[in-house]
Parts: structure tokens; C-alpha cells; sequence
């Protein structure tokens, strides 16, 4: 009867539902629109042509700081979010 | 050693371009589930609220008209309006769901905040067309947002409030002091 269970649990982590899948698309998806953003806009990445930009243009660099804020969101926001998620929806189940 | 014009519109695209990932979040797995940290709860009524703070130093600093400047001032007080009422609703010190209304309030403000302060029409430069899109994007989403009011747990309404953040963040992105807009760019913008 417990292994049942045990094996019943197993089965529900293992499908992940839309909203895993969704939530946890959302940090890569942004950093890749950044990646895209730095590939098509290459010149928005000043790091690459150093001497000739100043300061300002140098620390705020569009395309990765977006990518920054993807890996932020997926590193800090999305794990606590995910577990939130599967315990609410294993309480359902 | 002040940073130029268009790069504090893109530190303001930086705080969009979360707040409107932490706004995709909630639409998709709920309120119940976003919520049940409570730091999460705060987050992103603390991002706006901050947002606004940040919001006053760039009308001190950035402002070259009176009416620029009242814009930015309108944008800081209804940015920090929105965020300290949602940090009342979702802390529980305000119990009123009339305080929800304060975000459809918010994007009228800055939307006609925005159309009204240029002067300039939609070709004259790239400011120009991104203040003209940035208003008529807050206007339409005061729409979305009062749908949201009315049902909150409106999964529709929920994730185009947030698309709107992501789409103001890309639109603040764009922004360069003189820059020409689709090939448009009037002599009198400024180009050397």
C-alpha cells in the first residue's frame, strides 16, 4: 500500500503540469531574448569595444542585463515558486 | 557624472522587464499559489513602489520643461500610489477591493501623462513615437486593468496586464536621446 503510494507520488513529480512548464520557461526564455537581442545588436554590447564608451554605456548594457534578469528570476523566484506549485497541486490530486 | 537620458529609460526597462516576469508568473500558476511566501507577495508592489522613489530623482535631475517635468512627477506619484496599495491589500492593512482600482487610475495618468507632455507628432523622432505608443500601450492597459479589477482571478486579464509590462519595457528599451524613427527623423530633433 505504501510502495503504492510512494509510486503514485512519483508518477504525479514526474508530470509536470503546463504551469511547471510554463513557469520555469519563463527565466530561460527571457535570457534567450537578450542572447538573440545581443546577436542582432551587437553594438549594444559595449564590453566588446571597451575603450570607446563611457562609464554610463558601459554598466547598463540592454541586452545583458536582460539576460541578467532572466537568470535572476529563474534562480531566485522560480525554485521557492515550483515547489509552492507541486505541493498545491499534489494537495489536489 | 549623471547617466544619460536614454540609459535611465533602460535601467526603468530593467525593473519592467521583471516586474512583468513576476506579473507572467502570478497569471499562470494564481494568486493562491504566488502568494504563499510572503516575500513573493511583496514583490512586485515593491518593485513598483521603488520604482516611483527612483522616479523622483529623474524628474529633479532630468527634467528641461515644466510640463516634462510635471509628467515625471505624475509618473513617480501614481508608480508609488499603486505599489504601497497593493503592499496594503496583499499585507491585509487595507481591506477594500476599491484599492484595486488605483492600477487602472495609475496607467490613465501616466498614459495621458505621456500624450499630453510631447508635443511632437507620432514621426518626429524616436522619443516622440515611444512617448505617442508608450501612452496609447498605458491607455489600452487601463482597460485590461480595470477587467482585472472586476475579476481577479481572470487568467486572461491577469497575463495581459503583464504582457503590457513586458511590452512597455520593450518600448523603453528603444529609447535614444536622437535617433530616427522607420526612417523619420525632423531637423529640428536635435541631430547634429
Amino acid at each position: 500500500m505504501d510502495a503504492e503510494l510512494v509510486r503514485q507520488r512519483a508518477r504525479a513529480r514526474a508530470r509536470h503540469s503546463w504551469r511547471n512548464t510554463a513557469v520555469s520557461a519563463l527565466g530561460p526564455l527571457t535570457a534567450l531574448v537578450g542572447l538573440v537581442w545581443a546577436l542582432v545588436q551587437p553594438y549594444r554590447v559595449t564590453l566588446l569595444d571597451p575603450d570607446k564608451h563611457t562609464f554610463w554605456y558601459l554598466a547598463i548594457q540592454p541586452p545583458l542585463l536582460v539576460i541578467l534578469v532572466g537568470v535572476v528570476f529563474h534562480f531566485w523566484v522560480v525554485p521557492g515558486l515550483i515547489a509552492d506549485l507541486e505541493e498545491v497541486e499534489e494537495g489536489k490530486a | 557624472m549623471e547617466p544619460p537620458a536614454e540609459v535611465v529609460h533602460w535601467m526603468f526597462g530593467v525593473g519592467f522587464v521583471f516586474l512583468g516576469l513576476c506579473l507572467l508568473a502570478e497569471a499562470i500558476v494564481g494568486a493562491e499559489v504566488w502568494r504563499r511566501r510572503r516575500w513573493r507577495a511583496y514583490l512586485w508592489p515593491g518593485i513598483a513602489f521603488l520604482m516611483g522613489i527612483f522616479m523622483w530623482p529623474v524628474m529633479v535631475f532630468y527634467t528641461s520643461s515644466a510640463i516634462h517635468m510635471l509628467a515625471h512627477s505624475a509618473w513617480a506619484q501614481v508608480m508609488m500610489l499603486v505599489g504601497a496599495a497593493q503592499l496594503g491589500l496583499v499585507r491585509g492593512k487595507l481591506h477594500n477591493q476599491l484599492w484595486e482600482l488605483t492600477l487602472p487610475l495609475a496607467l490613465v495618468v501616466s498614459g495621458l501623462a505621456f500624450l499630453i507632455h510631447e508635443q511632437n507628432p507620432w514621426f518626429f523622432s524616436r522619443s516622440a513615437f515611444l512617448h505617442h505608443a508608450l501612452g496609447w500601450t498605458l491607455l489600452a492597459g487601463s482597460v485590461v486593468c480595470l477587467g482585472r479589477a472586476a475579476q481577479p482571478r481572470s487568467p486572461v486579464f491577469n497575463a495581459g496586464f503583464a504582457v503590457m509590462i513586458v511590452a512597455v519595457a520593450a518600448l523603453l528599451f528603444c529609447d535614444r536621446n536622437v535617433a530616427p524613427i522607420f526612417g523619420h527623423l525632423s531637423p529640428l530633433a536635435g541631430a547634429r
